[in-house]
Order: structure tokens, then sequence, then C-alpha cells
């Protein structure tokens, strides 16, 4: 009934569609394998994309030619770029979607895409032969043949669903789990874990009193995300911040006797920076308020989403305590928060292509690496995609450098560290922080992606052209001669010191508060000049110049660490013939069996100790 | 590249220096260091005895018997590299010993590199890099001040400290993390003067460990010391009255700095290094010759300076002005009033008044003793309890430490104009680099649990 297809995507969220689209961009005839035809792009938890080290992913993803900027951009109804006070490695592009169009304008690229077919069924198991997948087989029965399988089940697999002492078989409120992918796996070798992660209680806007909650606006001048040409908003919707109080705390705490938490049914663990809320009055019971972020979930729709509210307690006890919060007296609860148990495959059982090392062009992408997140999803679908697609075709594998990408950092961190609750991508984690910034993504991967033959030529040509004015500008900066005369009246107004000689341009935007939007104000020669060249260009070069000694050294210090990727461990050690190896270190190195001494060094038990003497121990 | 040797080869050395005591030990270690040993032993039979004994016996090149000696054992893991470990104190002479490691190599030992001993305690995890560069001091060491350093770093006392640094500087990053990836949160600020007063503290800990290195450095290389003084002052006399009178070491370490042959001298346990007495101590002739340019080299690169004079040519005034150019300020200075013996008791006198000149003969080895106790006083190590404070005494963790002063120094300054957290960050990760040369890298993974354990985060 099927043909044999290049590649099947198992699943179809943020990380199967862009596996599913790139792998078809790139020419790989693809089947994308979905439960439900009708929930494809589904956003489970809060209807927003990007966000600190989220929103950076996102542009990285659309910088190599993905869809999840594009179709952010397409269907938002608020955008903030956070951390604007911040420098620019902070800069972090943030939306508020609709989430049912996001999911609606996923579908419709997918079905415009070509090379795409669809099926509607529960896979329940792989095809292997030879140690090499082969295919899928179905519910109903059906075996589909496939060269590469993508695997991107989400919560589905053995999802429980938690609310109070109920518990429902579920991969997201009110649909099936998941059955048979686990078991096979197990059976194949692979270990697998269990992760839980939790949802908010969603309400009736019509039922909250905004008046007294404080409004957080769209920024005004609302960018995008996608470095092609769509359309920034013209208006958005608010959201409002209040907060919880010990009225709240105290009903809340009425239901732990009933929490599956605390009460030991949830085996698996939870992430720590998005704790429920009954989790974070109890670890952190000094603090008597909490703030609370309700959040429109569309246009036009009334329902809203509590975040910072998530629970897996009773649901009447979540409505009474939610009804004690400024704001939500008249609360109409629509849909409870629950917590949801779901299997998950360690990842340090992956490549660093994500294709798995037990079976070969099997490929996991998404929460069944252990990851959260729409973005951290989306990111390793796109690269499983990338790489099912190269590795059918012969084509050498595509791994991204921590000091080239937050996907680079994010999968290598995944493959060497693994992770022991649901893994999200912080800024922190990345060592190169500033040279990974949301607006360079596109100078740092357009052109790999471009060479993938997955962005198109005009994406490069735009990026082209952002190289060539940016140095354009720069060298313009930094021989502009200025005046005191010039520029002294700007720069008291800014409360900087007056320059007594002749300054360049270039060296009075390092100043701290000294941008090159207020040059171009003050000094008409300058705002003739840059008006030349596109909005994009002007802001890189600002941020080259202002930061010039940053970068500078980060690029140093990236250099400096990658000399330890230089050391190659080419011969196979059995390490546990390395006594001063802790035990620990002895298991993840025979585990993860690295290629560098470099990656060695990233294996979470490993310590410096054990790096040092693996550097002994190999005479380096 | 040595790959399999822990478990499969039994190295042997010579540990003590070649050609001067009356014992030397030679040192096996490895699976087969007691049956290799036992094989030439004749005595008890070593493989049937515990750990940490002693047995006499001789050692037989089949019926020839090369020597008598004593069988230190130490059954693995009990023993510096956790390996079975056989030491044989036999008479220190280098044909004896020679021919006891030529009889080993044949029944099968190997003759172990250059500090592969070490090597191999570290890799069986008898102790840390830090440690492990300690041994090598220690080897090194020829005074009692240096040992006692090197002992103290060995037991891990500068890895401690080190590790406190970390701990505060993760402290500090963790909290501008914090900032960073959850400032949409209703998280509370770090206090941006608190987070100066915390580096202010880092940095003062790391000048304290820099400022203990160039006494660590005394210690471990010893004092570079000068003696400087007109023609026929006495300088060779007292240098080799000196020499004559305490241990003298003639030192040409290869691979440590020094260019030429130097004196050393041990007194009360510091080790006094005079540079360039070559010339000294061939003639006088030679010390006419030198330009002013060559003394001030010589002075530049000395920690302490004798000056010297002969008392009869001189008046104190011309002493004084002497002493002035010589700017005591600069680094400890001792004036020596030489040839006491020829003095009139108004010359004694009228020099007795001028502070801190000492009055000797050289030629008459009168009142030495009071200048080898003015020299240590000068070096004012008494003061230095090596029992509490850290010393470094590694250049390489010296380098490490002035890089995360440096960075610091970065942070302090973005703190301080207003700076963004983000590049504050880099700074801060520069300088835990920085030191995590010294015993290794922090990782992204220990900030995030910091941040996570103190701070309530999430949506």
């Amino acid at each position: 009934m099927f043909p044999e297809y290049d590649i099947i995507v198992v699943g179809a969220g943020h990380a199967g569609c862009e596996a599913a689209a790139a792998a078809a961009k790139m020419g790989s005839k693809v089947l994308l394998a979905t439960m439900n035809m009708n929930t494809i792009a589904q956003m489970s938890c809060n209807p927003a994309m990007g966000g600190v080290a989220k929103g950076q992913i996102v542009r990285e993803v659309d910088a190599l030619g993905g869809m999840s900027g594009i179709i952010t951009d397409k269907t938002m109804i608020q955008f903030r770029m956070l951390n604007k006070s911040k420098g620019p490695a902070m800069w972090s592009p943030r939306a508020q979607s609709d989430r049912m169009r996001f999911a609606e304008a996923w579908r419709l690229i997918l079905e415009q895409t070509e090379n795409i077919d669809f099926w509607q069924d529960m896979v329940t198991g792989i095809m292997v032969e030879g140690g090499k997948a082969a295919g899928i087989r179905t519910s109903l029965g059906i075996t589909i043949p496939g060269k590469a399988v993508v695997l991107t089940n989400g919560t589905f697999l053995n999802g429980i669903i938690h609310i109070g002492e109920k518990q429902l078989g579920g991969g997201r409120a009110a649909e099936k789990a998941a059955k048979g992918i686990t078991e096979q796996l197990v059976e194949l070798g692979f270990e697998a874990g269990r992760m839980k992660t939790g949802t908010p209680p969603r309400v009736d806007g019509r039922s909250l009193d905004y008046s007294r909650m404080e409004e957080q606006y769209g920024d005004e001048n609302p960018s995008k995300f996608s470095y092609t040409d769509t359309e920034p908003l013209k208006t958005q919707r608010s959201c409002y911040i209040t907060y919880t109080n010990p009225e709240v705390h105290e009903i809340l705490k009425t239901g732990f006797e009933k929490s599956p938490m605390f009460q030991g049914r949830i085996q698996g663990l939870g992430p720590r920076y998005c704790p429920s809320i009954e989790d974070k009055i109890n670890r952190f019971a000094d603090r008597d308020r909490h703030q609370i972020f309700v959040e429109p979930e569309g246009w036009s729709t009334v329902e809203v989403y509590v975040n910072g509210f998530s629970s897996s307690l009773p649901e009447d006890v979540q409505l009474k305590a939610l009804r004690k919060i400024v704001g939500f007296e008249k609360a109409k609860m629509f849909r409870p928060g629950y917590a949801i148990e779901y299997d998950f495959f360690p990842p340090t059982q992956l490549n660093l292509t994500l294709e798995t090392k037990l079976v070969a062009n099997l490929y996991f992408a998404g929460q069944i690496n252990g990851t959260t997140g729409y973005e951290e999803a989306a990111c390793q679908g796109l690269m499983a995609g990338i790489n099912a697609h190269n590795k059918v075709n012969d084509k050498a594998p595509f791994v991204l450098k921590r000091s080239e990408a937050y996907i680079g950092v994010l999968i290598d961190d995944l493959v060497n560290k693994g992770t022991n609750e649901p893994y999200r991508m912080f800024t922190s984690r990345a060592e190169h922080r500033i040279l990974l910034r949301q607006d360079n993504a596109d100078i740092r991967l357009t052109k790999l992606g471009y060479d993938l033959g997955l962005a198109d030529e005009s994406r490069l040509k735009a990026v082209d052209k952002k190289i060539r004015e940016t140095a354009e500008i720069i060298a313009y900066l930094n021989n502009k001669p200025l005046e005191p005369g010039d520029i002294n009246s700007m720069l008291e107004e800014l409360g900087s010191a007056p320059i007594s000689e002749k300054q360049r341009a270039g060296q009075l935007i390092k100043r701290p508060n000294i941008e090159i939007e207020h040059l171009a104000a003050a000094v008409p020669s300058i705002g003739e000049y840059l008006s030349k060249f596109q909005k994009n260009s002007v802001e890189q070069a600002g941020i080259a110049v202002k930061y010039e000694s940053y970068i500078e050294k980060e690029h140093m210090m990236a250099g400096k660490m990658s000399e330890l990727e230089n050391y190659s461990i080419k011969e196979k050690i059995d390490y546990r013939n390395i006594p001063a190896l802790s035990a620990e270190a002895k298991e993840k190195l025979l585990k993860i069996n690295p290629e560098t001494i470099g990656q060695a060094s990233r294996i979470s038990g490993v310590t410096p100790a054990d790096i040092s003497v693996l550097m002994v121990y190999l005479g380096k | 590249m040595t790959n399999q040797f822990h478990t499969t080869d039994t190295i042997v050395a010579v540990a003590t220096a070649s050609g001067t005591g009356a014992i030397a030990v030679i040192r096996l270690s490895g699976p087969e260091a007691i049956s290799l040993t036992n094989n030439v032993f004749k005595g008890k039979d070593l493989a049937e005895q515990a750990s940490h004994t002693i047995h006499f016996g001789t050692i037989r090149d089949g019926d020839k018997v090369l020597d008598e000696v004593l069988v230190s054992l130490f059954v693995a893991p009990h023993s510096y590299t956790k390996e079975n470990v056989v030491e044989i104190s036999c008479h220190g002479s280098d044909f004896i010993v020679q021919q006891i490691v030529q009889l080993l190599l044949k029944k099968g030992a190997r003759l172990a590199n250059a500090g592969e001993f070490t090597k191999r305690a570290f890799l069986n995890g008898q102790f840390d890099l830090a440690q492990a560069e300690a041994v090598a001091d220690l080897i090194a060491s020829d005074s009692a001040l240096s040992h006692e350093v090197a002992m103290k770093q060995m037991r891990g006392g500068f890895s401690q400290e080190i590790k406190r640094l970390r701990a505060e500087l993760v402290h500090f990053a963790s909290m501008i993390e914090l900032e960073l990836d959850f400032g949409e949160e209703d998280v509370e600020f770090a206090d941006r003067d608190q987070l100066r007063r915390l580096i202010g503290n880092i940095q003062q800990v790391i000048r304290e460990l820099l400022k203990s290195f160039e006494l660590g450095n005394v210690i471990k290389n010893g004092v570079p010391t000068v003696i400087v003084g007109k023609p026929n002052a006495g300088k060779s006399t007292l240098l080799n009255k000196l020499l004559n009178e305490e241990k003298a070491i003639v030192s040409d370490v290869p691979g440590t700095t020094r260019d030429f042959i130097e004196d050393e001298i041990s007194i009360e346990g510091i080790t006094f290094r005079f540079i360039d007495t070559a010339g000294l101590r061939e003639t006088t002739d030679k010390v006419e010759k030198l330009g002013v340019e060559r003394t001030m080299q010589k002075l530049n690169q000395s920690a302490l300076i004798i000056y010297l004079f002969d008392i009869t040519e001189v008046t104190a005034a011309e002493v004084q002005a002497e002493l002035h150019k010589l700017n005591p300020d600069k680094r400890p200075l001792l004036a020596v009033a030489n040839k006491i013996d020829q003095a009139s008791p108004e010359k004694l006198a009228a020099f007795a008044s001028i502070d801190g000149v000492l009055q000797i003969s050289a030629a008459e080895g009168a009142n030495l003793d009071a200048l080898k106790l003015a020299l240590v006083q000068k070096v004012n190590l008494g003061k230095l309890n090596t029992q509490n404070q850290t010393i470094v005494t590694n250049l390489r963790h010296v380098n490490s430490l002035h890089k995360t002063y440096a960075a610091l120094d970065d942070v302090l300054h973005g703190v301080s104009s207003g700076m963004s957290g983000d590049l504050i960050a880099a700074d801060i990760r520069r300088a835990l680099y920085s030191l995590g040369e010294i015993t290794g890298e922090i990782t992204t993974e220990d900030l995030l649990d910091n941040i996570f354990t103190k701070f309530c985060i999430g949506k």
C-alpha cells in the first residue's frame, strides 16, 4: 500500500514538523505519521515562542532554513524583545502566539511542501533489519518501509496524566497515549527513563478582572523572528501580571495530601526551573507571593493561559486557590492544570547527529531525548531531518559546534552530559554566549543552511548583503572623525563626558550608554550615511564596534577551549583499567566513547581531575 | 605512548642520588615487583611476607652474591604508586647499584622513565594534579622549609585554597547568571556593591597567594643574594668563609633557569643563592672590571644585598652615602664592615653608631654567626608560618592566578561602570577558566545547579 519512503517521521509536533519539512525540502520522500491529523503542531503548554535563549534558537532554526520562525511571525499576537536593557547577547525575541493559528499555519505549510505524505495512525514499532531502521509498524497492522526513521514522540510514550488522585493514560489532555515503541526499543537494548512535566489551568478570559492586574504590552516597534521578509505586527494583544498570596498558598496546601508529586505517585523527574506552584510554595516557603503571567491564547478566543500556576493538585483545589488571586476572584476554569509522565531515552545513547548508536538510520528528536520546550524540540527535529536526509544520501553528517550555535550547545550537552530533568536551554549553558546572538544567527548559519540545500538563495543573498554592508559601516565608523563641537551637546545630554579633541565615531560608540543611533541623530553626515543601509546592517555594525573587545576576547577563549577538541582519542581505551578515574567517569566514558578530550571533558560525571588523568594517560 | 603500563609491566629505578651516599635505594613498582625481587633475593620468601615489612638477605645473580641488602615491601594498594612496591636498600656504590638494576632488568623489569613512579601514583588515584606537581617540587627540594611547603602542597593544601576561591566565584557567577537567564521572572537582582565587595575579597585572597609565591620562590629556589663592595673589601674572602662553614651546594641543575654555576649555602633551613659568584671566587681582579651596568644587573636579580666595605678604608659618611645610593627601601640590605681586626677602636666606635652596620672580620671568622643570624632575619621568614599558610610555588599556578586576577579586574571595571551582565559574565568565565587551569574547569552545569538550589525559578 505504501512505497518505500526516504524518511519516515513519527509524530507531528514541533520536532516532527521541522524534521519532515527539512528532509522534504532537501529532496527526500517523506512520510509524516501522526496519531491525529487535527493536532499537528500543537502548542501543548504555553502559547508562546522564544524567550531567553529559546528565542535565539528560533532565530538559528530560521537562519538554517527551518520554518518555526516564519510560522511564529505569521501567527503571533504580541512581540517583545526581552532583555533589551542588557548586552546584545541577551536580547531575546519572544512572541505570544495564537495557538490555533500557529497549528493551522504549520499544517498548511506542510501540505504545501512537496514530497511530504501524511498518515494518521499510531506507530507501534520500528522495523529493524541488519541493525538498521527499515520502516515502521502501525496499530492498524500496516508496515511502511523507509530508509530512515525519525522518532519525535513528545510526551506520548506511555504517557500518564495526573490530576490530584486521578490518573489517566494520555499524551496530552484528552488525547490517547502511544504504546509499543518503548517496549520494543528496550528489547533492542535501549535504556528508557521517565520524565515529568506539567501545565497550568486555562481559564475564561471574560471572568477575569484585568483592571486589577498589571498590563504588559508588546514592544512599541515590534521586531520578528524570521530573517526573511515576514511582516512585523501592527496591532498586538497585551498580557497581564498578577501575584499569588499567602491565602492562595494555604488553599493549595490543603491539596498536598492528594498531590501525586508529594505522595510519590509520580516517579519521573520534573524540571527544577519550571516547578509547579505547589512545588514553589513547598520549596521556597519563605516567599509569600509568586508571579503569575496571564497570557491570551489568540486573537479572538476568550481562553487564557495562567502561566506560573502549573499544578497537578485536584481540580477543585486549583480553582479555589485561583480565585484568591487578585483579578481571578470570579475565574471560570476551562481546563485544569495537570502533570504528565512519559518515557524518554537518555540522550547519551545518541551520536551528535541525533542518530542512535544502537540502531543505524534511527533518529530521536524532542522530548523523547529528555528536552522540554517547543524551540528545543524544533531545532532537534531540524537537525535530525537534515542528518537523516544526508545519511540516506551518503552525505556528510551535519554537526554544529558549541561556539557556532545554541543548537550545537544543546545537542552536545544532550549527547555528552545526558539529562536528569527535562532539559531547557539557558544562555548560561553556552560558553560563548557573546558570539551566539539573535542578531547574527544568519551570519553564523545561513551559508551552512544554503550549502545543505535547505536555505534558499534569497536568504543567502540577504545575508551576503548584510555582511558586506556591516563591514562597510564598521570601516566608516572607525574612520569618521568627530569634533567636540559636533557631539558634545549630545554627550552631555546623555550624561557622558564631553570630548576635548577630535575622536573617531567608533571610539564613542564603545561608551556604555552611547549607541550608533545617538550619533546618527546628532551628526547629520553620519545619519545621512547610515540611511543608505538596511536597518539590520546598521545594528550589526553598531554591535560589532561597541562590543569589539568582548567579541575578540570571546573568540580567543573559543579558540583556547577548542584546543581540547584537537586531542583526539583514536584508540579504543578500556577505561576500566585506569584506576585513578572515578567509577562514574569510567562508566560514562565507556558508554559515550568520546572522540576527543574536549568531548570527554563535557561528559557529566567526568571531573576535571578525570580529564587530567586522561591527558596524562594519553601522554599529552 | 605508554598505554598498558598500569597492569602489565614492572618498573625499576635508582631512587637515591648517584655516587655519594653510603646506602642506595632501588625501587620497583608494578604487579611483578615482589615476585621479581623474590627471584633474585635469598632470605625469607618475600611472597609470604606482610606489607610494610623489612627483610634482610642477599641479592644473587645465579650463585654470585651481588650485595647484602634490606628489602622493604609495600603490597598494593598500600604503596606510593598503589601498586606492589619493593625498595631494595643496598650499599651505595655505583657499581653494585648498576649490577642489581641490570639483574632486575634481565629478570623482566623495565627501566622507569623520568617521573614514572609519580605518574603511576597519579594515574592510580593517589593524588590530584596540583599534588603531583608538588611531588616534583618535593623531590627537588633541598632545604628544610621548601620540603615543608612541598609536603603541605602534596597533602592538598593549595588545592583546597583554590577550591574555596572557585566556590566563591561560582557563587558570584550564578548571581549574575540568574539575572541573565531569569531576568524576566520575579527574582531579586544582585546588589552591585555586594558583588564588588565579593570580587574584592577574592582578589585579596589571590593577592596573598601571589605574594606567597615570592616567599615560596625564596623557599624553593633560595634567596638570590649578591655581595657588593669596592675591590679589596673582602668579598671573596667572606664568601669562601661562609661556604666553608656551612654546607655549600654547588648547583648546576639542568632545566632550572640558572645559566651559570652559583654557590648556595643553607642557614637554618633557608637557602641563600649567591649570584654571579664565579667572578668573585676566581679573582678579585675581575670584580674591578665589572662595569656599572653589570653591577646594576646583579642588583636587580637579587632579593638581598650584602654591602661589604673595608672599615679601615672609608669614613662613616662615605658609607652612609653609599648605602643611600643602594636604595635600601627597595630590597633588604645588610651593611657589613669587614676587617675589624685591623681597625682602630675609634674607627669601630664611629661605625657602631651607624644603625644596622654589622662588624666582622672575614679573614678571622669573627662575628660570622651574627652575620648569619642577620641574613636569616633580613629574609624575614621567621614570620612565615608554613603550617597555616598556603604557599604557591609553581610558576604555572602563578600565571593562572595572574590571569584570574586580571580577568577579575575587568569584572570589577564592568560592575563599576554599569556594564551589562552578559559582558560581566564573560569576564567571570575567563576568571573561572584561568583558575580552572590549576585544578580543572568549572562547567555551566555547576552554575545552574547553584542557581536552582538557591533561588525560586520558573513560571
